[in-house]
């Protein structure tokens, strides 16, 4: 006998092999325009950037061309499912991707982190802690970072105390819910609790599979499959569910955080090899971490297991994990990941850079301070959000470093006296002020002697990191004359 | 119904049950063998599709219902053989009496052939090494740092030995700060003679590190390189600034003729990269170069650094030899991050974990990357490192571990 992976049938094209053209043979072909491009082969080229959807087109969209639409999806169908976590108005969407490495195309649909309450919390306790979950955030270079989710899980493994859980917790919060239980009866009584939330149900197993399935098809709810460090298992659990009728699959291959570790990132390495390069339709689901496994382990102190589960988070964040479920509150474990997440799901292939120039923020005046910094992306972002955070009107040149950073140009001599004189006269800045002193970068304290000297400008050496601004222009702006 | 009858009932049902499955299994087969097998002829009943001879009159269009399966479906995975054609050099770094040197134990670093942690079957011949930072003069360093090391940091050699002793480091790096023509523009016989104290005080390879000036460097590892005759230095590190400067030929040519290896360090551009390998490949052996792709703060694009060795290590593995050098990060980077080292609001914790934590996570994400030599500062990010490069290493697997109950477990 043959086996039955790869899968059969004609190998689907990855996001890279499908050119502009593939997609422009399906498309009406009548240019109208109503997509805002000038014309379809525009379409379709900003589609395989990824750009688009084929919903944007709205003729696609009628019934005469239904054949061809769904076409379309097919061809452009991502190698790891969709699926969605929760009610319309709040949902987390898990999978998507297209590639196996961020830098072949880009990373669709940031991991959600979700935390976990469990159903011996009093009352108290519980809503305390969903309220923790829903505050969390962190404002990072102007975006707001949050937790996605809550998992609800049976430590009573009693239904009644677990529905009540259920229902404090989908009374008081809107987020996106996983409800965790291996008792199929368990958590029959929580989602029935909540039929139209659609949560993640968290799990079918070897021996639960079949309750499960029938719990999944009937709420329309998600299904995590949990095949611990068993790959064939997994496949055959998938395999079996699929027959069932159940499609919104989320695959568990177990978080084994110690002597496991290396299974574990062998088994997140290998599904989503299989799915992305080998187009294997039983591993093209989106795959689920639980770093929060680390507080099965038990006697060890609190503090070394937050390190153990900051750490195995964002080992499987890097290594395909689509949604992570933790334990931890603790910014210091938090930060790393959801960090990490919104860095990892940036599009690569955007450059590194901001255009160089004067920008100008919030009402400046002709005495107002002028800063200077590099077009580092990163660097730049960070200096912005900080002015705007702590309403500032000034001018900030962006000197074109080639996306270098302060701290690198400076050492690779590309941040030099030279090149800032270049930059104020190539950008006119005094046309700007009436005044001719120049904040440079702490980072940058080396070259200020002979930036002064070569410019002819005052040079003030600003503070190292643009969060201290505010208390730096109270104290040195105006300059002393 | 008799007893009989009933068990044949029995027998019936399950057979219909395990129908699709046994369909399934064979889906993909053309020609079944049977052994062992002996029927009567009364036993079978013949199932002759009819064609156009059924009768639908009675109902409606069919809709099919799927069948839901009574049992798991078997199936089953092997692991497909990846081949990649490629290979990543191997590097020996410092060298002992025997090979000209005077250190005690060398490091080879590099021979991967799959990406890292990718496959059991294909591990990298040499784990990933761990090198401690020592400044040739006092530095501004984040609290958090300065106390391990307060005591040492008007010393060198005590802060090298320091980090070998205490610290168990595999490689000790020198930053030539001093040298830098906009601090103190100290004299390369003086870094001679820093790099020569260490060298003293203790016995691994080292890493010498200049200021980023491409004549000044030039200078000080030329009289270094001499100096420290055979020890198969690191000299970090060659750029392409060199070539403006017309230091790199002098530079590569010290390392071949006294037998020191050269970092070629680019910023996270692949073509930079390779362009400075094949100028080096001019004067000197490819197993003398090592890579420095940079390596950016996590929150401060270290995204760009994880994507640039992954797509690097997998080019050299796909066969691309200008990229297949070992590469080296220098994870104590970290700390330019302000979640390391900032006071913060008390929800996201003591600014000493944070920084930790920031450190172990940047060196982490890159060892995932590919990463065979890393640049670290703080002990406990080198011990978490340490640990988890011998666990992924190790033929240990989760046994134990599979009733890890997290979802019911009172926390």
């Amino acid at each position: 006998m043959t086996p039955s992976q790869p899968l059969q049938g004609k190998k689907k094209k990855g996001i890279r092999e499908i050119s502009p053209i593939d997609v422009y043979k399906l498309l009406p072909g009548t240019n109208c325009g109503e997509c805002h491009e000038s014309n379809c082969m525009a379409f379709a080229t900003r589609i395989v950037n990824g750009e688009l959807v084929i919903g944007d087109c709205p003729p696609l969209l009628s019934e005469e061309n239904a054949r061809t639409y769904k076409e379309l999806a097919v061809l452009l169908a991502p190698m790891v499912s969709v699926v969605t976590i929760g009610s319309d108005a709040h949902h987390i969407t898990l999978g998507g991707k297209y590639v196996l490495q961020r830098h072949e195309f880009t990373y669709h649909n940031p991991s959600p982190v979700v935390i976990d309450v469990h159903d011996l919390m009093s009352e108290a306790e519980l809503l305390d802690r969903v309220r923790q979950i829903e505050q969390f955030s962190y404002n990072y270079i102007g975006r707001k970072l949050v937790l996605d989710g809550i998992a609800i899980r049976s430590t009573s493994h009693d239904p009644d105390i677990f529905k009540k859980a259920v229902k404090n917790v989908a009374r008081n919060s809107d987020y996106p819910l996983v409800l965790c239980s291996f008792e199929p009866a368990v958590l029959e009584a929580g989602i029935s609790e909540i039929p139209d939330r659609h949560p993640l149900l968290y799990a079918a197993n070897h021996e639960n599979w079949k309750i499960m399935a029938d719990l999944s098809l009937a709420y329309n709810a998600p299904l995590a499959v949990y095949a611990p460090n068993d790959l064939p298992l997994m496949r055959s659990l998938v395999k079996t569910l699929l027959q069932c009728g159940v499609n919104d699959l989320v695959l568990d291959p177990g978080t084994f955080t110690e002597n496991g570790l290396p299974d574990t990132i062998n088994n997140f390495s290998l599904i989503r090899t299989q799915a992305c390069r080998n187009n294997d339709e039983l591993f093209g689901f989106p795959l689920l971490g639980s770093p929060i496994s680390v507080w099965a382990g038990g006697e060890i102190s609190d503090d070394v297991l937050k390190w153990r589960e900051s750490v195995t988070a964002s080992m499987l964040l890097s290594r395909y994990a689509d949604m992570l479920i933790m334990h931890s509150l603790d910014g210091w474990v938090l930060l790393p990941q959801l960090i990490w997440r919104f860095n990892l799901y940036t599009d690569p292939r955007k450059p590194v850079s901001v255009e160089g120039g004067v920008k100008i923020f919030g009402s400046p005046g002709r005495d107002s301070p002028v800063l200077i910094t590099t077009n580092y992306a990163l660097t730049y972002f960070t200096v912005e959000s900080d002015i705007k955070s702590a309403n500032i009107d000034c001018f900030l040149v962006v000197a074109d470093t080639g996306g270098i950073s302060v701290e690198s140009a400076v050492a690779g001599r590309i941040f030099t006296a030279d090149s800032i004189a270049l930059s104020l006269k190539q950008y006119d800045v005094q046309s700007f002020v009436n005044h001719k002193t120049l904040i440079l970068p702490g980072l940058a304290a080396r070259i200020s002697g002979e930036t002064e000297d070569t410019t002819g400008w005052k040079i003030l050496v600003g503070p190292k990191d643009s969060s201290r601004l505010s208390p730096y222009l109270r104290e040195h702006w105006p300059p002393e004359s | 119904m008799n007893k009989k009858n009933h068990k044949n009932q029995l027998l019936e049902d399950q057979v219909l049950r395990i129908a699709p499955q046994i369909l399934e299994l064979l889906k993909s087969v053309h020609q079944v063998e049977l052994e062992n097998f002996t029927m009567e002829i009364g036993d079978l009943e013949l199932f002759l599709p009819l064609g156009d001879r059924i009768d639908r009159s009675a109902t409606g269009p069919v809709i099919p219902v799927p069948l839901k399966p009574a049992e798991l479906i078997p199936d089953h995975f092997v692991q497909p053989a990846a081949i990649y054609p490629g290979r990543i050099r191997e590097v020996t770094l410092g060298a002992t009496k025997s090979t000209g040197g005077s250190r005690k134990k060398t490091v080879t670093i590099g021979g991967a052939i799959a990406p890292a942690y990718s496959d059991f079957s294909k591990k990298a011949v040499h784990s990933p090494v761990i090198a401690l930072d020592v400044f040739d003069m006092p530095v501004n360093l984040p609290k958090v740092l300065k106390e391990n090391v307060a005591e040492v940091m008007e010393d060198p050699a005590e802060w090298a030995r320091m980090n070998v002793k205490k610290f168990g480091a595999d490689m000790v790096t020198i930053h030539l700060m001093s040298t830098d023509p906009l601090i103190k523009d100290t004299s390369p016989d003086l870094a001679a003679k820093t790099v020569e104290d260490i060298l003293q005080a203790v016995d691994v390879p080292l890493i010498i590190g200049g200021c980023g000036d491409p004549k000044k460097d030039a200078a000080v590892f030329l009289k270094v390189a001499e100096m420290a005759e055979g020890e198969r230095l690191l000299l970090n590190s060659a750029t392409l600034d060199m070539v403006g400067a017309k230091t790199l030929e002098p530079v590569a040519t010290a390392a071949r003729e006294h037998g020191h290896v050269v970092l070629a360090f680019t910023g996270l551009e692949l073509n930079n990269a390779k362009e400075l390998n094949r100028r080096l490949y001019e004067y000197l052996p490819p197993e003398q170069i090592v890579m420095d792709l940079t390596t950016v703060a996590l929150g401060y694009g270290l995204e760009y650094s994880f994507s640039i060795h992954e797509r690097a290590r997998f080019a050299a593995l796909m066969g691309d030899t200008e990229l297949a050098h070992p590469v080296i990060s220098a994870s104590t980077n970290a700390w330019a991050a302000r979640e390391a080292w900032m006071q913060m609001a008390p929800e996201y914790g003591p600014r000493e974990l944070r920084g930790l934590i920031w450190e172990t996570t940047n060196a982490l994400t890159l060892l995932l990357a590919g990463i065979d030599l890393f640049m670290m500062m703080h002990p406990a990010a080198v011990l978490t490192l340490r640990e988890i490069i011998l666990r992924l290493g190790s033929d240990l697997h989760a046994p134990g571990e599979m009733d890890n109950d997290w979802v019911s477990v009172r926390i």
